[in-house]
């Protein structure tokens, strides 16, 4: 990202829809710099404004105030069908009345090529997601896959700077998202161009990006690395949406020392001030079982992973806990067991 | 609930077949019969046929039913399309807008007949095709709009936003995407305005004017002289044109899916 322009600079974005005391606002003055050949997703729950953001980029919503620029050119005024981008929708949006050639060709057609050069590149575009064979087909003749790979040849094959995806993957059965995620990230990479990906599943966005916003009620929470998102949430939010996370109520007793709500007192890495109430987070893999110490819990059931087993525990005061250990060496159920909380694994939230 | 095992399903159902068909069947037997008097069978025959086809009134009122339906269902098809379209965005008062639209379904046929009647002689418009055109279209257009509105509900609001997307102005994304993915409903909507104004009768007899005679209004005129067989072989012409108009659009629309 060093050095290269900003692909997508989205600047103080604010987005209502509505009139007058019925107006919802959607988007609260947004602002993120997106970078070349970036794949950045944006993360939320239903609602949050992801879409809305994107269908801003696309041109299909206009914005109440704020600019949005590619390449440091503004193009928030233009129309759809003048911006450098290309989107793949939710639904795929394929034209039912033409076939899948025709498909692909339809923005090569816009762009005046010649008739030889757009037929060269469709087939190139429908190569590239090994949809070539079926050039000839209606797009009700293709599966769900199948159309999702044609919907994403049809948005490339122009050449747009920028890929706007809107939850491309989320209308496939699991083993055939998994697989397109890979072919996706495939095809980021040979095609050279910025993705912005839309997607409320914290799996596919960890997998996927380079870089991640988390979003809700219209805000970024955090912007970071799947990596920095996943191991030092800057949020509460964001720490409970992304992946799974114990997260256990307490008061700041001292100096680096929080008394947690089922009795135990821990250390943790950050200053708080004491009395205040905090939230303190850890990840499942991040706790460990020990022989002894301060947190006692008793095992409430087991769910054997292969790999690892997930525990789940019950704290002093009747709080659950999840614990993912190796498959080896497990109490049984009901056994007392202490539970270990590094404090570089915790993050402490102000309550 | 197996609605075959009800009783009586079956005998009712073709009660109400035979309530339904028995005339217009008894006018197509009728239409082959030889002999003059149109209730006694004699023998199979074309002559009445024949008889139509030289009669120089009824070519006219043909001519003139044909341009007359032609003119109406692509005018009436024409307005229903854009009135369709502009309803697209849901404004303040649509719902007012579209009764108003869908009013000639309800508005009793005679008394607008008479009031266009009025209308134009007030305003000096000559009685015939000039004043009967512009009359068709109006009560036409709800018989339009209906399939348009219907086909574009259904159509997915991404593919003009995909289209839009993929570098095509407003223009290009309506003849290229949206027009192709309506004409089954603007073929439907042709048909059924055309057929329509076809048949119509009262709006057609107020305003027709010398030399602009319609079918139906033919049809009146000659049997107040008495039903001979050759209003059965014109009726089973119309029968026969109107229900070929409407299977061929709908067999058209189906294979467009």
């Amino acid at each position: 990202m060093t050095n290269a322009p900003s692909a997508i600079t989205v600047q103080s974005v604010s987005k209502s829809f509505g009139r007058g005391d019925a107006a919802i606002r959607v988007l609260h003055d947004v602002s993120v710099e997106i970078g070349a050949r970036e794949f950045f997703t944006l993360l939320g729950p239903s609602g949050c404004g992801k879409t809305t953001l994107l269908r801003l980029i696309a041109g299909f919503e206009e914005l109440d105030s704020g600019s949005i620029a590619i390449e440091g050119a503004r193009i928030d005024h233009l129309p759809p069908f003048q911006r450098p981008v290309n989107t793949v929708f939710q639904n795929y949006a394929l034209f039912p009345h033409l076939t899948v050639a025709q498909n692909v060709a339809f923005a090569l057609e816009m762009q005046n090529l010649s008739a030889a050069e757009v037929r060269r590149r469709a087939g190139e575009a429908l190569e590239m997601v090994r949809m070539g064979s079926f050039a000839a087909r209606k797009p009700s003749e293709l599966s769900g896959g199948q159309q999702q790979r044609v919907a994403l040849a049809r948005a490339l094959a122009p050449r747009p700077k920028v890929l706007l995806l809107d939850e491309p993957l989320s209308a496939l059965d699991l083993k055939l998202r998994k697989e397109m995620q890979i072919e996706l990230k495939q095809l980021q990479t040979e095609a050279g161009i910025t993705f912005v990906f839309v997607t409320h599943d914290q799996e596919e966005a960890l997998t996927l990006s380079d870089r991640i916003a988390v979003m809700q009620g219209g805000r970024i929470l955090q912007l970071d690395t799947p990596r920095t998102i996943y191991e030092r949430p800057a949020h509460r939010f964001v720490a409970d949406f992304i992946g799974e996370i114990n997260l256990l109520d307490g008061q700041v007793s001292g100096p680096g020392r929080v008394r947690l709500d089922c009795g135990a007192e821990i250390a943790v890495a950050a200053d708080q001030t004491p009395g205040a109430r905090v939230t303190v987070a850890i990840r499942p893999e991040r706790a460990a079982l020990a022989q002894s110490g301060a947190l006692p819990a008793e095992v409430t059931h087991a769910a054997y992973l292969g790999t690892a087993t997930i525990l789940q525990l019950r704290l002093a005061n009747g709080a659950p806990f999840l614990l993912r250990a190796a498959s080896a060496n497990l109490p049984e159920i009901g056994a007392q067991v202490s539970l270990h909380l590094p404090s570089d694994a915790l993050q402490v939230f102000a309550a | 609930m197996n609605l075959r095992r009800l009783p009586l399903t079956r005998e009712i159902s073709l009660a109400v077949l035979v309530y339904l068909y028995v005339p217009v069947v008894v006018l197509i037997v009728y239409s082959f019969n030889a002999n003059r008097t149109a209730t006694v069978w004699s023998e199979t025959s074309l002559d009445w046929y024949r008889k139509i086809l030289v009669n120089p009134s009824i070519r006219d009122a043909t001519w003139n039913s044909l341009v007359l339906a032609t003119a109406a269902g692509i005018g009436a098809t024409l307005l229903a399309l854009a009135a369709a379209l502009g309803m697209k965005s849901r404004f303040r008062g649509a719902g007012l807008v579209e009764a108003v639209l869908n009013a000639p379904l309800i508005l009793p046929e005679v008394v607008v007949a008479v009031a266009t009647l009025m209308l134009f002689v007030g305003i000096g418009i000559d009685m015939g095709l000039t004043a009967m055109i512009p009359a068709h279209i109006a009560f036409c257009i709800p018989f339009a709009y209906l399939p348009i509105k219907a086909r574009l509900e259904g159509m997915n609001p991404s593919l003009e936003e995909a289209a839009q997307d993929l570098y095509a102005n407003r223009f290009v994304t309506f003849r290229r995407v949206t027009l192709p993915l309506l004409w089954p409903g603007i073929m439907a909507g042709f048909t059924l305005a055309f057929v329509t104004s076809l048949d119509d009768f009262l709006t057609s007899f107020f305003l027709s004017g010398p030399g602009s005679t319609t079918l139906p209004v033919y049809i009146f005129s000659a049997i107040r002289a008495g039903i001979t067989p050759e209003i059965n072989a014109i009726s089973t012409i119309m029968l026969i044109v109107s229900v070929a108009l409407v299977v061929t659009s709908f067999l058209l629309g189906k294979m467009r899916r």
